[in-house]
């Protein structure tokens, strides 16, 4: 028979192995979101598909045809797509995530779970819809006969990088939102400000380049660029040195978010 | 993972064994929550390396408080323990840190086998999905395998009674169906040790009485239960053993009978907790049962007279309140005296005084009783003591001296706990008086 030890700061023995046993809570949880989103709607997740349609007619306007941005001769609503997708992703996947906690907080009073499975399971609801909106993708390819490079079996490689980058600071947002409720003026702060400073609308590359190395310190750089280049191909360059921030990024933001949401998880239902 | 957990050696190790545990509060933290980022930030500029270490081993400050402190106790495999105490005693911490939810300050607690806990009926229920959609979703937050829950499900649906609506939305359940699909999911956790909270304190009465006996029958298996109730009738009929809490010390720990006896004298005796109204001006100070001799007393015999004296203190004039008196038994509201009702009330209340209310041969069966109070203002609709418990009692004694010979007289006086004198005139033409108040000698 197994026994169960608890004590102050003894937590951490447990908890990956509990981690394990509560591994179906991932799927129930993204379940649960994906189910309660779409209920009442007449569209349903039609929803996953008009929202990025009219984004991306709006950016291809405002940026392509107003702004008469650089397309590097591929089509530019394809351009605007594929920049999008992820940044979408990544923006409704970090502010679930960092609300994750405060919006379940009437289960965290009163059950046992890893508290990590809330908020990662918000991201994986993100990426369903990210998957589902890239059908669409798909569908505007084969609309302007645009064959993917073989690059494009690196995708996957991306999109974790992309779901790294939202889980990192979703970590982040939702410990520090369960003491500081200003988090919630914040995220959505982040999310304006991140459109127009990431490269959705445009290429980075007309960023000028002395500044690149500084403008690829916003990981969302790394991760786009890197969409394109998978997707469209050599037209849409990769700036090395940006990814390999990105990716360093990345890493740091995941462990430390990780090693934070621990810390204060002890505390978490006193707080809460 | 869960085969592990089933093979049951034969083993001698307690269920649950606590040594030493404490939990400390601090309120302050809460209250500092405002200007807490700001305060954190600043902290964290001025001295990263001192912000990091105060946060690791904060000094315990004066708003700190021991919500439990040097608990100990053991239980044994298949025993069913009662945890009594009054609201704010550390039950509820006690169970927040065997449930995990929480940790100990200080301490330890090792527990031997699979357990569940039920704090509160449907946690993470959702409203907007099916009844069908939230038995997987509450299943798989308690703890429960997907498999399992489809193995389950059929008799998960058929306990809860609400077949029909099990594709219907839980929003448009009325409460009754909510709190029966939950406890239905509950029920089927099947654990080793099972921890309850006040679960029984929902639903109608036949529901409640259906979930007692389900936890009866899961003691009866031979499983640890642990059972936190104020309501001491399912209490001494789930349990042998009773802990009782107080101040988050433990009180007292042993025989049901005993401790529960023990717990009232205290409760009654103890009613100091006054209750107040600032906005009003008054103070309850004291609520004192009495018997008709005048004694302060919590053990009351059938047909006895109860006399519940309140003593407030009005700091300003209050005009006209309306005071009302409930006697509540374990399946609900017995009787009442309510100045709505009667009319009579007092034209105003000023400085201290006291109002009592004798109530004449209580027809009320051997059980344990709560008194609950409310006063309202002139203008009715306005509370200024809300509807509340304010004392304790029991009433005790051999029902046999009342002329009640019957069978089952425990269990047949649990359902409807008031009676009244009846006659009986039986096909032989015999009459037989049956009454309380006049004890056959």
């Amino acid at each position: 028979m197994t026994q169960l030890v608890i004590e102050a700061d003894r937590a951490d023995r447990e908890y990956w192995r509990d981690l394990w046993r509560y591994r179906e809570l991932f799927y129930f949880f993204a379940w649960r979101d994906l189910l309660v989103r779409y209920k009442q709607t007449v569209v349903g997740v039609g929803w996953s598909l008009i929202r990025p349609l009219l984004t991306m007619a709006v950016l291809t306007v405002v940026f392509g045809r107003l702004g008469k941005m650089p397309s590097g001769g591929m089509p530019y609503p394809l351009l605007v797509l594929c920049g999008m997708l992820p940044w979408q992703f990544v923006s409704t996947a970090m502010a679930e995530s960092g609300n994750s906690l405060v919006m379940n907080s009437n289960l965290i009073s009163k059950v046992y779970f890893p508290r990590l499975v809330v908020t990662v399971s918000s991201v994986i609801t993100s990426l369903v819809d990210f998957l589902i909106s890239g059908v669409f993708l798909v569908i505007l390819m084969i609309w302007y006969r645009y064959a993917p490079p073989t690059a494009v079996l690196l995708l996957p490689f991306f999109v974790l990088l992309a779901f790294g980058a939202s889980l990192g600071v979703g970590l982040w947002i939702a410990a520090l939102m369960v003491q500081y409720r200003d988090f919630r003026f914040i995220v959505p702060f982040i999310v304006q400000f991140g459109l127009y400073i990431s490269p959705v609308g445009f290429q980075s590359s007309i960023v000028p380049e002395r500044f690149r190395l500084l403008y690829a310190l916003n990981p969302m750089v790394g991760v786009i660029d890197g969409f394109r280049w998978c997707l469209l191909g050599p037209r849409a360059g990769v700036y090395w040195p940006g990814l390999a921030i990105a990716v360093i990024e990345v890493v740091v933001f995941v462990v430390s978010g990780v090693w934070y949401f621990r810390k204060t998880e002890q505390t978490l239902a006193d707080v809460i | 993972m869960q085969k592990g957990y089933s093979t049951t050696t034969a083993t001698t190790d307690p269920a649950i064994a606590i040594e030493n545990l404490g939990k400390l509060y601090s309120i302050g933290r809460r209250r500092a929550q405002g200007d807490g980022l700001r305060h954190a930030i600043e902290s964290a500029i001025r001295s990263p390396l001192s912000w990091l270490r105060s946060r690791r081993n904060r000094k315990p400050l004066k708003e700190d408080f021991w919500a439990l402190r040097n608990i100990s106790f053991q239980i044994n495999q298949g025993e069913v323990v009662g945890i009594i105490g009054r609201n704010g005693a550390g039950k509820s911490t006690l169970l927040k840190i065997l449930s995990r939810i929480t940790l100990p300050t200080e301490g330890r607690v090792r527990i031997n086998g699979r357990i569940a806990s039920l704090l509160e009926v449907g946690t993470g229920f959702h409203q907007e999905l099916t009844g069908r959609e939230n038995i997987f979703l509450n299943g798989a937050i308690l703890g429960m395998k997907r498999a399992e829950i489809i193995r389950k499900f059929d008799e998960i649906v058929a306990f809860s009674e609400i077949e029909e609506f099990i594709d219907t939305p839980v929003k448009r359940y009325s409460s009754g169906m909510y709190v029966r699909l939950a406890f239905a999911v509950a029920a089927h956790l099947d654990p080793e040790i099972l921890i309850v909270d006040e679960v029984l304190a929902v639903g109608d009465a036949a529901f409640q009485r259906k979930c007692l006996g389900k936890m009866g029958s899961f003691a009866q298996s031979g499983r640890t239960v642990l059972f936190v109730s104020h309501n001491m009738e399912a209490v001494r009929s789930l349990c042998k053993r009773v802990v009782w809490i107080n101040d988050g010390q433990l009180h007292e720990d042993g025989a049901t009978d005993e401790v529960i006896e023990e717990y009232f004298k205290d409760s009654s005796a103890g009613i100091s907790h006054s209750y107040a109204n600032p906005e009003y001006g008054l103070t309850i100070q004291k609520i004192v049962l009495k018997n008709t001799l005048g004694e302060e007393s919590s053990q009351f015999r059938p047909g006895d007279d109860l006399v519940v004296e309140i003593s407030y203190e009005a700091q300003q004039r209050i005009q006209r309140p309306i005071i009302a008196l409930g006697i509540v038994g374990a399946n609900g509201t017995c009787f009442t005296s309510n100045m709505l009702l009667d009319g009579n009330r007092p034209d105003f209340l000023e400085g201290t005084g006291q109002i009592t209310c004798t109530f004449r041969s209580i027809p009320l069966l051997p059980q344990s009783y709560a008194v609950k109070m409310l006063v309202r203002a002139a203008n009715v609709t306005d509370f200024i003591i809300t509807y509340r418990e304010v004392a304790l009692f029991n009433v005790v004694g051999d029902l046999a001296q009342y002329g009640y010979t019957g069978d089952f007289l425990t269990w047949a006086s649990r359902s409807t706990p008031v009676v009244v004198p009846y006659e009986w005139r039986l096909p032989d033409g015999t009459t037989v008086d049956v009454a309380l108040s006049r004890p056959v000698h």
